[in-house]
């Protein structure tokens, strides 16, 4: 008999060896003579039990993590493929693992389920029921559906995507454009790396669902070239996708034409910022664009342009197949729907956990991530990526969505959540900040160019006690002028996390030498 | 894992540049492809290839040498057999990427951007690499490692300069 056995084939699984894991497995299995049909699934997005495998059972798949090649031959011995739970990293049925049955996954419901670039595995579990949806419905009812759903931007700024497309799909006929930001630059984020590595077929689908709804025939996927992988995987399933005719010039028979092209970005953070993207994608400087006009009417090659981040067009496939109302029903106030968090950093369970906006951070922290990897107490909290603000352990308790986060200056951002111990300086956090904005600024405004440098030497003056009170003033106004003055959110958000640091953890900003001689702060 | 080194330096002529160029002018938003598809040819993006882009794309020699310094991506010198990069993003400094750094600077010898006298390996920054559940994270040419320590990070850059190309 064969024995399906998966190992992950994602970023994270493969950082910790599970390339060695699947070559060992095979060596096992041949020396005892059993035959394995050995499946490259995508993670499932539980990082802190990769490499997971997982066994079919008749009972259902079973896991065992985390697995390091060292551990293959003493599994083998306790009748892994068997099935057979004897093993320490034995870990039962996968959908019976607390930290994924207790998630409400209605995005990524099929990850770590199927091989990644399988559109067999993909439209047995729903793959492309939306799109057929879609492709019998006018372009009016499908953007009614999206609004319907409430879906908002999953990038950061929380714009409603029916919004959006409406502005597209009203805008006469001609040359329009979807655009994928793939530019998932936020530490601490990697939901778009898990679409994309792990079901790729979904983002090819909720872009064809918007090129049909905005009468747009043409697509461009804007990947960061920080991602190697999700590029070989993406470029593997659109080929994939022409070849069985859900892209190209005749959808399904419908008559109806759209294409896909992945374009990779160079390494600067500041593309994505949806104009300076577009600037790139021209083959420009990533200059952000002042707005009005919007993109949605002059957007790439000055073509109305529906710009989403990967996690917007990844819910869409659902919303169409199961309708806008299912999707609403999830959430809480005008979030609506389910948010991917990522849980990152110094954390004893990282990884992926969706859930209906509306749980708290502390139960998102210590429920599902187990507290810090370190063993130490927690002090805080980075979440949004590299412009959001640091909560202190007050903030804690408040649900995350976006009206509420937005109450007590949190950022919901990308949904990216990044824990630090009590080790941790924060006047270094806030000086990195600053220094990050100074090397990734795009250098269009000034506030941003100089202010981040600028920034970057009165911390400086600060922690060396050079003036205190005079540079800390400084310091509050030259975030001031950077808030307001900012073309776009990279210089207008920068702050966010050192105004954090300046009200919540004062005491890290005093001067170092005297704190470390055990004197008082001049 | 597989190891990818750079491709070996210099070994351009100006027609095989032109044919990279040819291979990609004509597509709309030519210059990040074309730019792409230079370095992974010939490992960085050689001097005399800026005003041929230009002459092919309709651009000033300025606007293809700011378009080429202003993405942390592009090199216009050769980098060491092997990129190192390290995660300096957030979620990594949470687990020691500030020690790392410290140390892996230190054991080299060389500082970011910089390469190693003997040519192996050349040294620099990343802002995430997406694997921050895991960190701390480097990439060497197309690999992520996760979980990296001081002690592995020695062990893999002896690895990779004792070997050509590594088969595990």
């Amino acid at each position: 008999m064969t024995v399906t056995v998966y190992v992950p084939r994602d970023t994270t699984a493969l950082a910790l060896g599970a390339d060695r894991v699947a070559i060992r497995l095979q060596r096992g299995a041949k020396a005892r003579d059993v035959e394995i049909n050995l499946v490259r699934n995508g993670s499932r997005g539980l990082f802190y039990l990769e490499p997971l495998i997982e066994i079919d059972t008749p009972e259902g798949r079973v896991a065992f993590g985390p697995v390091t090649p060292g551990d293959v031959d003493a599994l083998l011995e306790a009748g892994l493929l068997e099935g057979r739970q004897d093993h320490p990293l034995a870990l039962g049925l996968t959908e019976e693992i607390a930290y994924l049955k207790r998630q409400q996954r209605l995005t990524f419901s099929r990850i770590g389920i199927t091989d990644p670039v399988s559109i067999e595995d993909y439209t047995a579990l729903r793959g492309f029921e939306g799109l057929k949806k879609t492709l019998a419905l006018d372009s009016q009812a499908v953007v009614d559906e999206v609004k319907t759903s409430g879906l908002r931007g999953r990038g950061g700024a929380a714009f409603p995507t029916g919004i959006k497309w409406q502005t597209v799909h009203d805008q006469p006929p001609g040359q329009k454009y979807v655009v994928c930001n793939a530019d998932e630059g936020d530490s601490g984020t990697f939901a778009d790396r898990l679409v994309m590595e792990c079901d790729p077929y979904m983002l090819i689908e909720g872009m064809t669902i918007a090129g049909l709804a905005v009468g747009a025939d043409q697509g461009y996927i804007y990947l960061r070239s920080e991602y190697p992988l999700a590029h070989a995987i993406l470029d593997e399933a659109i080929e994939r996708a022409v070849a069985a005719g859900y892209l190209g010039d005749n959808i399904l028979d419908s008559g109806r034409a759209f294409h896909l092209e992945v374009r990779l970005g160079a390494g600067a953070y500041i593309c994505g910022e949806e104009t300076s993207l577009l600037e790139s994608l021209e083959g420009k400087r990533g200059l952000v664009r002042a707005k009005p006009p919007l993109p949605a009417i002059e957007g790439l090659f000055g073509r109305p342009t529906v710009v989403n981040n990967v996690l917007s067009l990844a819910a869409v496939p659902f919303i169409l197949d199961q309708g806008g109302q299912t999707y609403a029903d999830y959430g809480l106030g005008r979030s609506r729907g389910t948010l991917a968090i990522q849980l990152a950093g110094n954390v004893r369970c990282g990884g992926l956990v969706e859930l209906a906006f509306g749980t708290n951070l502390r139960e998102l922290m210590e429920g599902f991530g187990g507290g810090t990897l370190s063993g130490r107490p927690l002090k805080a909290v980075q979440v949004g990526g590299p412009l959001g603000a640091y909560l202190p352990e007050s903030q804690w308790d408040h649900p995350v969505d976006y009206e509420g986060f937005a109450a007590f200056g949190g950022v919901v951002g990308h949904g990216g959540v990044v824990m630090f111990d009590d080790t941790v300086d924060m006047g270094d956090q806030a000086r990195f900040a600053m220094e990050f904005c100074s090397v990734e600024s795009c250098g269009k405004c000034t506030p941003c160019r100089i202010g981040a440098v600028r920034g970057v030497e009165v911390i400086d003056r600060i922690r060396a006690g050079e003036s205190f009170d005079k540079n800390l003033a400084l310091l509050t106004d030259l975030c001031d002028t950077m808030v307001d003055g900012s073309l776009c959110a990279m210089g207008g958000m920068t702050p966010f996390p050192v105004q954090s640091v300046m009200q919540h953890f004062p005491d890290d900003l005093t001067p170092r030498q005297a704190v470390t001689a055990g004197g008082t702060t001049c | 894992m597989s190891q990818t080194p750079s491709p070996v330096a210099d070994a351009w002529t100006p027609a095989q540049i032109q044919a990279v160029i040819d291979a990609h002018r004509e597509r709309p938003g030519a210059m990040l492809p074309t730019l792409h598809a230079l370095q992974d040819r010939f490992g960085f993006i050689p001097e005399a290839a800026v005003p041929m882009i230009a002459d092919a794309l309709r651009h000033t020699r300025a606007e293809v040498h700011g378009i080429i310094s202003f993405y942390h991506h592009f090199r216009t010198h050769p980098a060491g057999r092997n990129v190192v990069q390290i995660c300096r993003a957030e979620a990594c400094q949470s687990v020691g990427s500030r020690q790392l750094e410290a140390h892996a600077k230190k054991a080299l010898g060389i500082d970011y951007h910089q390469t190693t006298p003997d040519h192996e390996l050349t040294l620099e920054p990343v802002y995430c690499l997406g694997n921050c559940a895991c960190g701390p994270s480097i990439r060497v040419n197309d690999d992520v490692y996760g979980r990296m320590t001081p002690e592995r990070f020695d062990q893999l850059t002896d690895e990779l300069s004792a070997t050509v190309v590594e088969v595990k």
